[in-house]
Order: C-alpha cells, then sequence, then structure tokens
C-alpha cells in the first residue's frame, strides 16, 4: 500500500491569513489533499450565539481562494470543516457561496462540492432529555437540564468522520463542513482510502493545528503529513522551520487537558505509547498509536445562551490613594446602578487591569497594584436602551465615588473617552455536553451539487 | 553557589491556554531530558504547589501529567466560569502561564 499525504496550511483558517510561501512548497511536493478546519471553541461563545464570524470575510476568502485553485490544479480534494469559525448553517452556506464565487472568477472547470450542516434544533435535544437519553455534561458540567437548553440561542454538534467520509465516497471534490471535530478532517481522508484507524486519527491529531507542530514557532505555516499503514510522518514546509521529535511530541498535549488520549465521535485515540524518530532534518516518524471504537456513540454538543444587550466603558485611576481603595469606588457606582434600576436583571462586571484584569482570583500579585490602572466595565442588560444606561451609570459613578481621605476632589477617575460603547451582546456557554445518537450521520444532513 | 534557578530560565516553554470551554491547560516544557528530570526531582511543580500558586481549591484541578516524551510538565484547571463570559478577563487563557515564570527551583539535587 502506497503512502498517502496530506497539507494543512492553517490551523484555523480564516482567523489569520496562511502564509503562502509554505503552501506553495506544500501544494509543490504533490499532495493527495488539501484540508483545514476553520474552527474553534477557543474564540468564546458570542460567535455562535450570535451566528457570526469572528473574523473579516476576505481572511476567509483568501485562504479557500488559495486551497480551491491549489485542489483544481493538483485535482485532489479539497476539506474544510467547521465553516467560518462556529460550522453554524449559515457560515456553510457562506462558505458554500464563496467557493462557487471563486469558481466562476478564475472560470474553474466543473467540480462536484459536497456539504453538510451540524446544527441541532433544541427541540430535538428536548426529545433526547424526554425520551431517557441524558445529556451528559463534560469537564465536570452537571447533566443538561431544559431550562439550561431554554436559556440556549444556537446549538452545534460536532461531526466526527462520517460526513466526510460519506461525501468523498460520494465523489466530491471539495468539501464545505459544519462543526467538525478538526482531527477527524484529516482522519477522514485517509481512511477513505483504507488506511488504519490508528493512524489516520493520529494524522489528523497532528496536522489539525497546522505549523504548530513544528519549530521554532510560527502560526499559519504548512505542514505536511504522509500516512502508511504503519505509521505517520510530519514534515514541515516552511524553510524556517523543522518538525522535531520534541515539537510534535509537544503539540500532542497543545490545547488539550491529557496528551494521552483523543476523544473523537465514534472512539478514543492513545497516544500513551507513540515513538518519535527523527528520520530526516524536518521529518519526524510517529509510530505505536492506538485507536479504541466506543459500544454506545455519542456526539459532542455546542451551545451558546444570550446573557443580555451589552455595552463596555472605561476609566483610569492614578491617585495612589484611590488606587489602594479601588474596590470601595467600585463598590459606590454599583450602589448607583441599584438605587437605579433595583439588585436584578442587570449585570455590572468590573476588569481592573494594572491589578488583576487578566487573571482576576488566580493573581498571586492582586495586593500589589500598578502606579496606574484601567478599569473596563461592561454593562448587561436586556434591552440596549437599559445596558448603556447601566454601563454608564457604573462607569461615570466611578468619579463620583466618595472616599473619606481623597485630596483630589474634582473627579476620581480619568477618561479617555466620556461615552460607552455598544459590544456585542454577552453570551456564556450553555452546552459542552454529548448526546447519544443511534446512527453517526443522524444530525448531519449532506448535500452536494456540480459547479462549473 | 547559587543552589536555585527560576523556571523561566530553565524551560524552553512556558504557556497556558484553553482546553475546551472550561478548562485552562499549563505546559512547562523543557529542552533537555536532564533538565526535565532536574525539575521534576526538585518538586517544584506539583499538584499542590500549583494549586497554591494559583491559589485554586485542589479540587479545581483536573490534570497533573508528567509528559516523558516532550519533557514536559502538564496541568489542568477548571476556569471559575466559562470562557469568554461577561467579566472573563482572557478568552483564549493565553496569559495565564505569568506566575510560573518566576518559580524557584532548587537545582542542587
Amino acid at each position: 500500500m502506497a503512502s498517502l499525504k496530506i497539507i494543512c496550511p492553517n490551523g484555523h483558517l480564516g482567523f489569520a491569513p496562511l502564509k503562502t510561501g509554505s503552501f506553495h512548497l506544500g501544494v509543490a511536493a504533490k499532495p493527495d489533499f488539501i484540508a483545514a478546519d476553520s474552527g474553534s471553541d477557543d474564540i468564546g461563545p458570542v460567535p455562535l450565539g450570535n451566528d457570526s464570524c469572528a473574523s473579516p470575510r476576505a481572511w476567509q476568502e483568501h485562504d479557500l481562494e488559495e486551497m480551491l485553485l491549489a485542489a483544481r490544479s493538483l485535482g485532489v480534494p479539497m476539506i474544510i470543516g467547521s465553516a467560518g469559525d462556529t460550522g453554524t448553517n449559515s457560515r456553510v452556506d457562506m462558505y458554500v457561496e464563496i467557493i462557487r464565487d471563486i469558481a466562476a472568477r478564475h472560470k474553474l472547470a466543473p467540480f462536484k462540492l459536497g456539504w453538510f450542516y451540524s446544527e441541532v434544533d433544541r427541540e430535538y435535544v428536548r426529545a433526547k432529555i424526554r425520551g431517557g437519553s441524558p445529556i451528559k455534561g463534560l469537564d465536570a458540567r452537571p447533566e443538561l437540564t431544559e431550562d439550561e437548553l431554554d436559556a440556549t440561542q444556537r446549538i452545534v454538534a460536532m461531526a466526527g468522520v462520517h460526513p466526510f467520509m460519506k461525501l468523498l465516497e460520494a465523489g466530491c471534490d471539495v468539501i464545505i463542513g459544519g462543526r467538525s471535530s478538526d482531527s477527524a478532517i484529516f482522519a477522514a481522508a485517509a481512511l477513505s482510502r483504507g488506511y488504519p484507524e490508528a493512524q489516520s486519527y493520529y494524522l489528523g491529531k497532528v496536522l489539525e493545528c497546522a505549523s504548530f507542530c513544528a519549530e521554532p514557532y510560527g502560526a499559519k505555516e504548512t505542514v505536511m503529513g504522509e500516512i502508511t499503514p504503519e505509521h505517520v510522518e510530519v514534515t514541515a514546509m516552511s524553510p524556517e522551520q523543522r518538525c522535531t521529535v520534541a515539537s510534535v511530541a509537544g503539540h500532542a498535549m497543545y490545547e488539550r487537558s491529557n496528551p494521552f488520549h483523543e476523544f473523537v465521535a465514534g472512539g478514543m485515540l492513545d497516544m500513551t505509547d507513540c515513538h518519535y524518530d527523527q528520520v530526516a532534518d524536518k521529518t519526524t516518524r510517529v509510530t505505536g498509536m492506538e485507536f479504541e471504537p466506543v459500544t454506545e456513540f455519542r456526539v459532542k454538543l455546542e451551545g451558546s445562551g444570550k446573557v443580555g444587550e451589552r455595552f463596555v466603558g472605561m476609566a483610569g485611576i492614578r491617585d495612589p490613594y484611590t488606587i489602594a481603595h479601588v474596590d470601595e469606588v467600585i463598590a459606590w457606582a454599583r450602589r448607583q446602578a441599584e438605587e437605579r434600576f433595583g439588585t436584578e436583571g442587570w449585570e455590572l462586571h468590573y476588569s481592573v487591569f494594572g491589578r488583576n484584569g487578566v487573571m482576576g482570583d488566580l493573581e498571586p500579585l492582586k495586593d500589589q497594584p500598578g502606579h496606574e490602572l484601567c478599569i473596563v466595565v461592561q454593562g448587561i442588560a436586556p434591552t440596549r436602551e437599559m445596558a448603556e444606561e447601566v454601563t454608564m451609570t457604573g462607569t461615570r459613578q466611578l468619579f463620583y465615588a466618595r472616599l473619606p481621605d481623597v485630596k483630589g476632589t474634582a473627579g476620581g477617575v480619568s477618561f479617555v473617552l466620556d461615552e460607552v460603547m455598544q459590544a456585542s451582546p454577552a453570551y456564556r456557554w450553555t452546552l459542552n455536553h454529548t448526546m447519544a445518537v443511534d446512527d453517526p450521520l443522524e444530525l448531519f444532513p449532506t448535500h452536494t451539487a456540480v459547479i462549473g | 553557589m547559587n543552589t536555585h534557578k527560576k523556571l523561566a530560565d530553565l524551560a524552553k516553554t512556558i504557556r497556558s491556554k484553553n482546553a475546551g470551554t472550561d478548562k485552562i491547560t499549563f505546559d512547562i516544557i523543557f529542552r533537555e531530558k536532564e533538565t526535565y528530570e532536574l525539575v521534576k526531582r526538585s518538586k517544584a511543580l506539583t499538584p499542590d504547589s500549583v494549586c497554591r500558586i494559583l491559589n485554586v481549591d485542589p479540587a479545581r484541578l483536573t490534570d497533573f501529567v508528567e509528559y516523558d516524551p516532550a519533557y514536559a510538565i502538564k496541568f489542568t484547571i477548571l476556569r471559575d466560569r466559562p470562557s469568554g463570559s461577561a467579566g472573563d478577563g482572557d478568552i483564549f487563557g493565553a496569559q495565564q502561564y505569568a506566575p510560573f515564570l518566576d518559580v524557584m527551583v532548587d537545582i542542587s539535587h
């Protein structure tokens, strides 16, 4: 059995543009697939809840155009997962439209496009709960309740290899996926050509973040993975980077709590006994991976729920006495908001930069504030008008805080802007759960069309 | 002779990042096996010490792994609220590692 090569130019397509130099070197190595994931839950719950992208459309078009032109000129499949950061239905449709536009603009010869959706209707999840199939929490979360479900705006299911393989088997040249497990995008390509599960899922695991498995550090550079039935080799395409034993082994633990196990829909990749060898200057070979299939098929769900409309204000403090009493200043402003709005139905959040704005309660130096502070105020309420007034009260009343021994009685804080700014609505992650399904494809309807 | 060194002077990488929506994971990675073994022997980083440094209840520490293939010590905590909730100061969890730069390591063993 010959080997199979896949290149990945970007660990989060569109989040920052891919670097074309190493991508073109990767294309010149004649890969059998070009693939990338475009999603992440790193970006917080706002894009999923709001059904928006975290990045400008121009950056996403840039990467899709580079990849589509390369894939069509080589005549190899191109696979994208988690379209538009979140993989919601509207983001899949947007990527399908972008692919059509690029194909038309470049007058590409006809090709077969496949796509699948992964949004899940709330009532579908409710029926599972009422039917006695609990929606189990991940990472110490409790089982999903109907109350929490009702507080959720939008849910996506994390696809495994199955919808990708179905579309590959249907002969698709380009695939746009809804929310997907990033390793599954690459694993599906290898599995569809008959490679074993352990090596295929490992290939996906090591390629998913592109050059994050290479050193020195440099994001958005292309890497190439090559799979045989026995091993996976990974090679940096950038002239400045190498895939070393340290960088590849180190990548296995990136963004995950445990470096040994990777859970995907349908099983678990076990990297406990992986062995790493530097087989060429820029190439590391990995052997010893295992795959354990599971008997109960559970799919991960992500959900985002709206908390309210949101405005943001900012204030600075330079007086050392006021800095030492900043919590009293904040308490004063909060009390003024309570007098106006009561104690419920709105929220004020204060981040005190220069003290513990980045780390909050984790900050070991929170009793050693700097000589100046910046307070970021977030006000949240059901309507824009109320959120604006809550935030303005919580910001401007910092100016009027009454501290007994303050010398500066003309104003307690400084303002860069004497206004508050509308931000995205506030959302929170309501679902980080798994749901049992009978058929791996039941949440992921697929579609195909000939383009051109 | 100096018997202690800062972790920042011994490790190649000290980083933090989200591990999903509810956790932050920390990676301390060393260039050579010897340094990695030295830091392990020093007990400067243990489940107890990392919880003390971050001032978190030990119940919030979900994983603590000495990962030999990468010469790395890796640990993971539950966030006090999911990433990106209003008031979260670090949506990506990427700036939570700073207190570990200054951890003093006994290099005399």
